[in-house]
């Protein structure tokens, strides 16, 4: 047991040190695409040094929740790292502890958390930026509920180890349509969460136009720096799920010998790399949709997620 | 014979993938909102028809199947997308939105529910079919018969119908191969002849409405009526 608690702490750790490689790995190729030389992948590693060594200033007209939201945001995605499939394959420790919707909601926490901070300053962009934000939130949760629960429905449980296992065995079950249209739409959904191009322009620093940046405009020092890190750390956690959870358990470590869980790391590194490049693919060949045809795209999401329902039913 | 079965497994999970990707691109005709990207749906439906045909045509080793999956190929991908660029070409290419009576979050809450009807009225008829893939394909291509009406109704613009009814014959060709596997090959082949003429047909028609009034939108078309 005191072996998979010390697992479960790598994990952690794991999600900790690379999620912002993996941001700036997705900053550079996206630069790279635009023949630009893009900056160094290791750019949000120095930006979080850099502010941490910076003073922090907090407005006298916010209240308890400015100052605390830093801190929410930055360990709810230590939770669901605790919850989901990083490195192994079967369950560890705390894996018992919520299923996929706990997760949701503990994730769901942070934004909440980061809006109402957002709000609390009463600087007039944050709030827009905030709104904006509940706006592509409220319409991705139906779209997360019945992706959580087409995937539950199909593999009978709602664990997530135990769900990985379900798509490929047998392999056949990889192609069953409801597996395939969970997919898609949880791509559409981490296109949404994670501000990338059709919904939003993360890259753009025009304020009227922000959806998701607009929310830490008014941290500095410390507290930018969780706030950063803590993004960074949730876009890994939702690739986790992605990778890990719904598309394939391949390359995730099957014994408990140290050794073998470290081997993982790089293999959830490259798995992450191709899912990086086929993100950069769909982010530099779309346009940024106009704030009103946001629904339009969830709605998208939710009609894929539906219907890979509905297969499953006609599937008997 | 194990090994037998998993790849019959297999291709079962495939014949039933290629009927969810067709339900997601009847979906998307419904979502689309340019002509262009409509005929793009279309083929790509199409392209689904044929690979749902050829993977069934392989488990029921029914020659007359990949017959049909040649043909839709031939005609659907091919003969059509050209026929309607030749014949409609300005039309097509307009970039501007179909004018619609819905708009589409709602148009696509409503495809939802009319997929959950043909379940419903599919389901009595899968007890007396025969098991098998069917049991996957016939709701769907009943859903893709019903959805095609439905685009063709909320559409108001008379190119957007043309490809609306095409899809419905798309969704009925592929409930009709899945509970018939061993259909005469002279039925699909006028079946899909037909179509090809209607397409024609339908293009000419509507050129010549163009040409006299200058705009094809249905609503308009009113105005024509003799009291």
């Amino acid at each position: 047991m005191g072996n998979k608690i010390l697992l479960n702490v790598i994990q952690v750790i794991v999600v900790m040190a690379f999620s912002p490689l993996v941001k700036g790995v997705l900053n550079r190729l996206k630069e790279r695409i635009q023949s630009k030389r893009g900056p160094s992948i290791f750019q949000p590693y120095y930006d979080i040094w850099k502010l941490f060594h910076k003073d922090e200033i907090v407005s006298d007209y916010s209240s308890w929740i400015f100052r605390v939201t830093p801190y929410v945001v930055f360990v709810t995605p230590i939770f669901v790292a605790l919850l989901i499939p990083v490195l192994t394959s079967y369950p560890l420790f705390f894996a018992f502890m919520a299923d996929m919707l706990g997760g949701g909601f503990i994730l769901a926490l942070g934004g909440f958390f980061a809006t109402l901070a957002a709000i609390d300053t009463a600087n007039p962009y944050g709030p827009m930026g905030a709104s904006r934000t509940r706006m592509v939130g409220f319409l991705a949760e139906p779209v997360f509920m019945i992706v959580f629960f087409t995937v539950s429905f199909v593999a009978g449980s709602t664990i997530p180890y135990i769900v990985q296992k379900h798509w490929v065995t047998p392999i056949a079950n990889f192609f069953e349509p409801a597996h395939v249209l969970v997919m898609i739409a949880f791509v559409m959904l981490i296109i949404a969460e994670t501000g990338s191009i059709p919904v939003d322009s993360p890259s753009g620093h025009f304020e009227l136009a922000m959806v998701d940046e607009s929310k830490g405009l008014e941290y500095s020092g410390r507290g930018a720096a969780l706030v950063k890190w803590g993004g960074c750390m949730k876009v890994f956690v939702l690739f986790c799920i992605f990778l890990n959870v719904l598309v394939s358990p391949w390359g995730l470590a099957q014994g408990d010998h140290i050794g073998e869980v470290l081997l993982a790391v790089p293999l959830i590194l490259l798995k992450m790399f191709i899912f990086i490049l086929i993100l950069v693919i769909i982010e530099s060949s779309l346009a940024k949709l106009r704030l009103f045809r946001i629904p339009e795209f969830l709605g998208a999401a939710f009609v894929a997620a539906v219907a890979a329902v509905m297969t499953r039913l006609l599937e008997f | 014979m194990p090994d037998m079965w998993t790849s019959n497994l297999l291709l079962h999970e495939l014949s039933a993938l290629v009927a969810g990707l067709f339900l997601l691109t009847a979906f998307g005709l419904i979502a689309t909102r340019q002509v262009l990207a409509c005929l793009r749906t279309f083929v790509l439906q199409s392209l689904f028809l044929a690979l749902s045909a050829f993977v069934l045509g392989y488990l029921n080793a029914s020659a007359s199947l990949l017959a049909v999956g040649a043909i839709t190929v031939v005609v659907k991908i091919v003969l059509i997308p050209w026929l309607l660029l030749k014949t409609l070409g300005d039309e097509l290419r307009a970039r501007r939105e179909i004018s619609q009576v819905l708009n589409i979050p709602t148009s696509l809450l409503i495809a939802l529910a009319i997929v959950v009807f043909s379940y419903f009225v599919s389901v009595r008829i899968l007890a007396v079919a025969p098991k098998g893939a069917s049991a996957m394909n016939l709701p769907i291509g009943m859903a893709g018969l019903l959805l095609g009406a439905y685009a063709m109704t909320v559409r108001r613009e008379a190119v957007p119908q043309i490809i609306a009814i095409l899809s419905m014959e798309n969704g009925a060709f592929f409930a009709g191969i899945a509970i018939a596997p061993h259909l005469p090959l002279i039925a699909e082949l006028s079946g899909a002849f037909d179509v090809l003429i209607i397409t024609r047909v339908m293009g000419v028609l509507v050129m010549k409405v163009h040409e006299r009034v200058g705009t094809t939108a249905v609503g308009d078309l009113v105005t024509l009526r003799e009291e």
